[in-house]
């Protein structure tokens, strides 16, 4: 199971990467990926849609289901992986890089302390 | 939670990495590592398949051929040993029993293949209405295990493994013969749109004729599939599922199956009041296949608007790795089903563009138009 060090995960399998200026990057597992499957549809939130911590801001579809995405935190989104639309299958074969899904601004820093390490995710992510 | 149902091949699936899932209560590999590339894998070269689900029945006795005309809507008089025919099996009402393929082993000797959600509801029917015939109906689906091998390489490892196995076969024919030292019946028929045969072997040396298959294969593209791509390909390919395009309500003339279904033939059969009554009246929903132009999946049980009215519900829905696009199909009111479709995702509106299928070019060989799909699930 891959689950990078140096990323803050959810239980909904989501990973955040905090950049600098309070900005980060948010995408699914490879857990989650693993599990969806194919996946064939990304919906991406418009830029400046903001979102409090836990709010549906997206979904990712696959063959098999489709999985809504939840705000890890409170969020304004700064812009979406464009080259999701075209080729939605880098979720499934970079799901930590090539494959994330927004980029936002903390609206309230802190609340990364509320979220997962690696470790802890890892004791969800089991089968 | 009861105990799911195994096939001779689900350890075989489990330790090649397939992505077990209840089916119909059997333990099936949805898919082994990627629906889309299995998909793509039996349009390009071919797809090995587990089918051993589903059920089949033998049906023998002086008045066989007699009984099946009865039950089934195809014309079973007019088939020769040898042969394998679609057919549908409906009740008085016209609604669908099951789908169906027959074939003719021997003068009033049958062996049908059937789905495998159907199997015992099938058996059941099949032995309150045998009552007047001189007929024996006998549940055999624990003797069989049912491969089916699919795609434009399908042929050449068969031929690899079995030189002249298909020598002068036709297409919805079928022969028994001896593959990888396993007495089998080697059917030309499938559910993928492709070149193909479906291969049927007693359980025990199931697995040891797929690792043959697979070994074959493999330099040739060949992929272990699983369900998930099974569906992807027979949507795209236009064939009809039991529970979606036809069902207990949904009827073969608004499935536009009408061409399984031989109201001419000498014999009288269940449903056919019903159905040339349907079909002269004109039914009043039909099934509808789509387009979406888009990558989202319309899933079944989506209600299909024409306007601001409700027009009907899809029964099918999945992405196409052929056409880079959502694909489906609906069960729609007759007097919309002509009109502009839509379906309401999440609060935005998409447009359905209904299309004739298949969806895609079939290859010749499967020779699609002159006779139908295999059954399904």
């Amino acid at each position: 199971m891959n689950i990078p060090e140096n990323l803050k995960y959810t239980s909904d399998h989501e990973w955040l990467k905090l950049l600098d200026n309070d900005e980060a990057l948010i995408g699914i597992t490879d857990f989650a990926q693993n599990s969806l499957g194919d996946i064939t549809f990304v919906e991406i939130p418009e830029s400046g849609d903001s979102f409090d911590t836990g709010a549906t801001f997206g979904v990712v579809e696959s063959v098999k289901a489709a999985s809504d995405l939840y705000m890890p935190v409170d969020a304004e989104v700064l812009e979406g992986n464009a080259a999701l639309e075209d080729a939605p299958e880098l979720v499934n074969q970079s799901a930590f890089e090539t494959g994330w899904i927004v980029k936002i601004k903390l609206l309230n820093p802190e609340q990364l302390n509320g979220l997962l390490d690696a470790a802890g995710y890892a004791e969800i992510a089991k089968d | 939670m009861s105990e799911l149902r195994t096939t001779p091949l689900t350890a075989f699936a489990i330790a090649n990495g397939g992505r077990m899932v209840d089916f119909a209560g059997w333990n099936m590999p949805v898919q082994f590592e990627s629906i889309v590339e299995e998909h793509k894998a039996t349009r390009s070269a071919a797809g090995l398949f587990d089918v051993s689900h589903m059920g089949e029945a033998r049906v023998e006795g002086l008045e066989a051929t007699r009984f099946l005309d009865h039950v089934l809507t195809n014309d079973i008089s007019g088939m020769s040993i040898g042969q394998a025919l679609y057919s549908l099996m409906c009740y008085e009402n016209g609604g669908v029993v099951d789908d169906l393929l027959v074939y003719k082993l021997g003068e009033e000797s049958y062996l049908l293949c059937l789905n495998a959600a159907n199997t015992e509801k099938d058996l059941e029917w099949l032995n309150t209405k045998r009552s007047g015939f001189d007929v024996s109906v006998a549940n055999v689906s624990d003797s069989y295990a049912l491969l089916a091998l699919q795609g434009p390489k399908a042929f050449p490892i068969l031929e690899s493994i079995a030189p002249g196995a298909l020598d002068g076969l036709k297409y919805y024919h079928f022969r028994e013969g001896e593959l990888a030292g396993a007495q089998c019946i080697v059917s030309r028929t499938g559910y993928t749109g492709e070149p193909g045969v479906e291969i049927f072997v007693s359980p025990e040396p199931a697995e040891s004729l797929a690792k043959t298959l697979v070994a074959a294969g493999t330099d040739l593209g060949l992929r272990l599939a699983g369900l998930g791509s099974r569906d992807s390909l027979r949507l795209e390919a236009g064939y009809s599922l039991y529970g979606h395009e036809i069902s207990e309500t949904i009827t073969p003339v608004q499935a536009n199956l009408m061409w399984t279904v031989k109201l001419g033939k000498a014999s009288d059969f269940i449903g056919k009041a019903a159905l040339a009554e349907e079909k002269a009246a004109g039914p009043k929903k039909r099934i509808v296949f789509f387009k979406t132009g888009n990558r989202r999946i319309v899933r079944s049980g989506t209600l299909v608007l024409t306007g601001d009215r409700e027009a009907g519900v899809v029964v099918s829905g999945t992405f196409s790795p052929e056409l880079n696009e959502a694909i489906g199909s609906a069960w729609v009111d007759s007097d919309a089903a002509n009109a502009q479709l839509s379906v309401d995702m999440r609060g935005k509106e998409l447009q359905l563009f209904s299309t004739k299928p298949p969806f895609i070019t079939l290859n010749p060989q499967s020779n699609h138009t002159t006779s139908g799909p295999s059954n399904s699930t």
